[in-house]
């Protein structure tokens, strides 16, 4: 029961950084139907952000067990990484994703590899292939509950990704800007129409999807404890497998898919093999096109000529 | 009959020139060129099947270095089971080491065309995109078991019983031989009634639906065949590396595989060849440059998608090009 609980928390933990990089992938996927490879690494990029700028703002990853760093400097950390991964997204969809967008389905997703492709080995040689030690932002307290432990550092994660994804909500809903980004995902020809700027709202689906993603980057820093320029890869395709289990082009849908996916690979992970935890995503992956390839809480888009 | 007696002497022809060029290329060539001609030819065999898949029916494999994976330790474990019956059966001589090779090569494309359907059956009745992250996850997920499959040597490699590793069994005559096999096959079923239909689903799916082609069926079958030829693939090249390991296979392979295809002309056979070929050659002489070499081929893909999209030769084969271009008879689409 201690077990169970304990991996539930992890579980959960990790599983709301999965729903962080999600929620990108599947802003971007309700607009332009475009599997947005390069989200993984735009993610990477936000953890070496966080990494770089911690550095230059003196905390580094052995200090912190002796030292304090105020709340302000991790704030000051994530909103670096956050506005930086926001205009990596912005040029991507600028330089790549622009060109293309009109063409045949295949173009934009080649070229989405290529950007992806492309960021990772250039990441590999800007900040080395060799893993990283992330720097202790938070130094670690635990608590213990009937057995359960549970460090500030996961609490922190789970409440700054939660408040993310209440602002983010918040957007999407009450912003004119975030009605423009559903009207362009319910029908991108007729919001032109109406007069909307497509261009400039696209670019702030992928500045804002960047954004939440370099954010899961720093979090991913502070649970994981290294980064590595290929980071990005294998959780960027758990956070799409996330958007897919939940429902791709829904945003509550990636958040619940995010959670369970986090869930499924620790319970995996405690219960059955650490070797099986990344293959276990997969698997619900070709569950989920197998029985109900829409998601959880995805709609049914009967496609129409 | 006499039809019948024609192809089989332009087969045996073929196969002659093939032998011929092979005992050219072993006293012309030196070792390290021969090697780069050999992995030209396995790369052809990569490029042409992907293409048919990728290329001809629209559909988008980003894992099929998986598939390799597959067909390479089927073939390697086939032919090292296999080789010690064959001896018995039919001596030492080069007859049984072309008995087993074959075999080998041929179990290790059943595995991986079964591989394919397994694959293929449930992502390939959705839209592409989601082939292609299946395929990816596959990819990783064939490199993770074997990394851990303790009978193939885990994350050493599988170099079979022999202390000298697999037999050198890969040579430039069986390497062209199934060359030339498959760029035939695969020629055919492009331009066979079927070849139409995968065509079909290219250009629009459900129109395709509607005038009664089973799509689901053709894309999946098109999928096996074409993870069967990357296993074939596999296979030469497990028995020319003398051994097979994990790493051999990963997401690079892959991406390579889709330079190949890309540069040459998405849809296009004679692209695909000229493709692989590239891929051999550019490899070589990027040898210096390998933590560039990524970096420059993600490069390449964007630079092609955004200026010339459909490739080098676009849909057309090599021998299209000099024949003048009737009105309306082209296999180009409009888009």
């Amino acid at each position: 029961m201690t077990q169970l609980l304990q991996q539930i928390i992890n579980g959960l933990s990790l599983g709301s950084i999965y729903a962080l990089i999600a929620l990108g992938y599947t802003m971007v996927y309700g607009i332009l139907k475009l599997i947005n490879f390069a989200h993984g690494e735009v993610f990477m990029v936000g953890a070496y952000t966080g990494y770089y700028s911690a550095g230059a703002l003196g905390i580094s990853a052995y200090e912190a067990q002796h030292r304090d760093f105020p709340v302000y400097l991790g704030l000051i950390v994530l909103v670096t990484a956050m506005a930086t991964a926001a205009l990596l997204g912005v040029l991507i969809e600028l330089l790549a994703y622009r060109p293309v967008r009109n063409a045949p389905r295949l173009t934009p997703l080649i070229t989405a590899i290529g950007v992806s492709l492309f960021l990772q080995n250039a990441g590999m040689l800007l900040f080395s292939p060799n893993p990283q030690r992330y720097p202790a932002i938070l130094s670690e307290v635990r608590f213990e509950f009937f057995g359960v432990i549970v460090t500030n550092i996961k609490l922190t994660i789970f409440v700054v990704a939660l408040c993310l994804m209440l602002g983010l909500h918040l957007f999407v809903q009450k912003t004119w800007t975030g009605r423009a980004m559903r009207a362009l995902s319910f029908n991108i020809d007729a919001a032109k129409l109406m007069g909307i700027d497509t261009d400039n709202v696209i670019r702030s689906t992928f500045a804002v999807g960047s954004a939440l993603a370099a954010a899961g980057g720093i979090l991913f820093g502070l649970d994981q404890i290294t980064i590595n320029p290929l980071m990005g890869v294998l959780t960027g395709l758990k956070a799409f497998v996330a958007a897919v289990l939940g429902g791709i082009g829904s945003i509550p849908g990636a958040v619940v898919g995010g959670l369970l996916i986090g869930l499924a690979e620790q319970l995996t992970a405690g219960y059955l093999s650490a070797e099986y935890r990344d293959a276990i995503t997969f698997v619900i992956l070709i569950l989920i096109l197998l029985l109900k390839p829409e998601g959880l809480l995805g709609v049914v888009r009967v496609e129409k000529v | 009959m006499k039809r019948t007696l024609l192809r089989a002497a332009i087969f045996v022809a073929v196969l002659l020139v093939i032998y011929g060029l092979g005992v050219a290329c072993e006293a012309g060539f030196t070792e390290y060129v021969q090697r780069i001609v050999l992995l030209a030819g396995i790369n052809v065999i990569l490029a042409v099947g992907l293409n048919l898949i990728n290329g001809t029916t629209g559909q988008f494999s980003i894992g099929h270095a998986g598939f390799m994976a597959v067909g390479a330790y089927g073939a390697a474990y086939v032919g090292v089971q296999l080789a010690p019956v064959a001896h018995r059966a039919l001596g030492t001589g080069a007859v049984s080491n072309a008995f087993s090779f074959n075999l080998a090569l041929l179990a290790g494309a059943l595995f991986a065309g079964l591989s394919g359907l397994i694959v293929g059956l449930p992502s390939l009745r959705l839209r592409g995109d989601y082939l292609a992250v299946v395929t990816l996850g596959f990819g990783e997920i064939i490199r993770i078991l074997f990394n851990n499959a303790t009978f193939l040597g885990a994350a050493t490699g599988y170099f079979g019983d022999d202390p000298s590793g697999l037999p050198a069994y890969t040579t430039f005559f069986w390497v062209y031989a199934w060359v030339a096999l498959i760029v035939v096959l695969i020629h055919n079923l492009t331009f066979s009634q079927t070849g139409r239909s995968l065509t079909a689903i290219r250009e629009d799916e459900i129109a395709a639906e509607a005038m009664a082609t089973p799509t689901t069926r053709l894309k999946v079958t098109a999928f096996a065949i074409s993870a069967a030829t990357a296993g074939i693939a596999g296979g030469l090249f497990a028995h020319m590396q003398a051994g097979v390991r994990p790493e051999d296979f990963r997401f690079e392979k892959s991406i390579d595989m889709i330079v190949m295809i890309i540069v040459g002309g998405l849809g296009s056979i004679s692209g695909a060849i000229l493709g692989g070929i590239f891929v051999a050659v550019s490899l070589e002489l990027m040898r210096d440059l390998q933590q560039y070499r990524l970096v420059l081929y993600a490069l390449l893909l964007i630079v092609i998608m955004i200026v010339r999209p459909q490739g080098l030769l676009g849909r057309r084969e090599l021998y299209q090009l000099f024949r003048k271009r009737k009105a309306g008879s082209g296999l180009e689409s409009s888009r």
